[in-house]
């Protein structure tokens, strides 16, 4: 089986958002980049279908410019068995989606995480699914193959959803699916040699132009109440915050 | 031209997130038509033509009561051509987000998703990025356009109007079918934690699972839904749907109240854009204090039931 995992390479979970050039540009001054999160366990889960299913392979994609390859080699060294680089920057879904659309014929399973923390638009599954004519299924919290038939769990509002399709298959990832795996020594050296394939993007029309970023307007100073005094929260939230 | 909105119902109800959609649509200021598909209670039609639909195009097909992705979006965009439509509107969910999506590639439209304001002229919309450390305006350049709102976006409010109600149909493939729904686990009679105005979340404070009571009864006075941090989830003292923060739910109430939560980064992400956000921790260092509205320095099990006692004192 061949499995195709799309990742993104976003900032830290941790990191201080910031624009530079009249808020035009993300400022990546002191900002660490990852595997997006659901990615990561999107190629969790990757690894752990290969270990159990003899000849499988696991392809990682990434649509970005060349400092994404650190993030790339990561994956390899997790346990992927051979990259492709889209030499593009990834402005929008559409984007991103028709170039993994590109790339994924073939594959019996497009995994990726149910959005990309950056952009959080959470749709390339579901674009890429519709480009290539076969079914998407987000965000699932299970995974398992029968034969050709996929099983799996889907987070839904307020509970889970079980749903079943046929594979060739694209499914956007979330916890609990897999637990994140952590690179170990031999992996990092192998990840060195594995190959790393950079193609240039197919050429598109832009549907959406991101024109500018903007950060939310900070927040005022908490005010603090006497946990003797609780009465006095419940007038402020009443009056003052008018949320009760 | 109409706008027509995804209207999403749950056991038949109208969901409240869609009728902030509606009242985008109604504020976008063209003519609003709504669809909504499978089994709806009656009563619900009114509704729609209240908060601001002209026509409803209802689908009475009960293969769409479950949640068919693929053929819900087979339906939107034949719905698109009919009404000649140019805008789609809909509330971001499990459901309404990949249908929207799967719209935009057939339909050959600018797509946005987290979008928070009406568009600005041009068709400029400002979406909710960097879960909600940021936002970003993107001008939607094709004919055709696609907006799955954020909740909050519009105000739901009656605008006093009616619905002609329109029986509509369309021919679904079996391709349309191409996932197969097998069962459903949901909670009941809960207030869903997306949609809530209050949520009550609790964190590793609560020390273990057995406590949850006193909580869950603060969040029945205040009509709120529960929430919690990830180690809460992780640790299966609650189940994973009530996780908030930037891997598991986003939520957006009027009032967020945090109990013996420190405020990790990642949960802060889940929670940034409550209007009003109250903190309750034992460690007056605790981080979360620095994003709160309100805090209170107190042990949980001490405030907690204080607080319920001073809500239904209030009411």
């Amino acid at each position: 089986m061949k499995i195709l995992v799309c990742i993104s390479h976003v900032p830290d979970t941790t990191s201080k958002i910031n624009f530079i050039d009249n808020g035009t540009k993300f400022d990546t001054n002191g900002v660490q980049f990852i595997i997006g999160p659901y990615d990561d366990y999107a190629l969790a889960r990757a690894i752990e279908l290969k270990e159990a299913n003899a000849g499988t392979t696991v392809t990682v994609l990434n649509v970005g410019l060349a400092e994404t390859e650190p993030t790339i080699r990561k994956a390899l060294a997790i346990g992927a068995d051979d990259a492709i680089r889209v030499n593009a920057e990834p402005t929008d879904s559409l984007f991103v989606a028709t170039q993994i659309a590109e790339h994924a014929k073939g594959y019996d399973l497009v995994l990726m995480g149910r959005e990309s923390i950056d952009y959080n638009s959470g749709v390339v599954h579901a674009m890429v699914g519709e480009m290539l004519g076969i079914p998407s299924v987000s965000p699932v919290m299970k995974l398992d193959l029968e034969g050709t038939t996929v099983k799996m769990q889907r987070e839904i509002e307020g509970g889970k959803e079980s749903v079943e399709a046929s594979l060739p298959l694209v499914a956007g990832c979330q916890e609990p699916i897999a637990e994140w795996k952590i690179p170990n020594m031999r992996g990092i050296m192998s990840a060195r040699t594995k190959p790393l394939k950079v193609v240039e993007p197919k050429t598109t029309e832009a549907s959406v132009k991101t024109q500018k970023f903007e950060l939310p307007a900070p927040k005022g100073a908490v005010k603090m109440i006497s946990a003797d005094n609780v009465a006095e929260l419940v007038t402020r939230l009443k009056t003052e915050a008018k949320v009760l | 031209m109409a706008t027509l909105v995804f209207v999403e119902v749950s056991d038949g109800k109208v969901r409240k997130t869609s009728l902030e959609a509606l009242a985008y649509a109604h504020q976008m200021g063209s003519g609003v038509t709504a669809i909504v598909m499978g089994t709806v209670s009656a009563s619900e039609f009114e509704t729609l033509g209240k908060y601001g639909a002209q026509k409803v195009l209802h689908v009475a097909d009960a293969r769409l009561d479950h949640p068919a992705i693929q053929a819900y979006a087979t339906v939107l965009t034949k719905a698109m051509q009919d009404e000649n439509a140019d805008v789609l509107v809909l509330a971001n969910s499990s459901l309404g987000t990949p249908a929207a999506a799967k719209v935009a590639i057939k339909t050959n439209a600018s797509f946005a998703s987290n979008v928070v304001e009406l568009p600005a002229p041009g068709f400029v919309v400002k979406r909710s990025i960097y879960t909600g450390k940021a936002f970003s305006f993107v001008e939607l350049k094709n004919q055709k356009k696609v907006i799955a709102i954020k909740k909050n976006a519009a105000e739901a409010k009656e605008v006093g109007g009616s619905a002609q109600i329109v029986a509509y149909s369309v021919a679904l493939s079996d391709s349309d079918f191409n996932t197969k729904i097998t069962g459903t686990e949901k909670a009941t009679g809960d207030i869903l934690l997306p949609e809530a105005e209050i949520v009550v979340s609790g964190g590793r404070g609560m020390k273990g699972p057995e406590h949850w009571g006193i909580l869950e009864e603060l969040a029945k006075t205040l009509r709120a839904a529960t929430g919690c941090s990830k180690p809460v989830s992780d640790m299966h003292w609650r189940p994973h749907h009530e996780h908030v923060g930037q891997t598991g739910v986003k939520v957006a109430p009027q009032l967020y109240i945090a109990i013996g939560i420190s405020g990790a980064i990642q949960h802060l992400a889940g929670v940034n854009s409550s209007k009003c956000i109250v903190v309750i921790n034992k460690d007056a260092d605790a981080p979360f204090f620095k994003a709160a509205d309100y805090g209170i320095v107190g042990d949980a099990f001490d405030v907690i039931p204080k607080l319920t006692e001073a809500i239904k004192a209030m009411k």
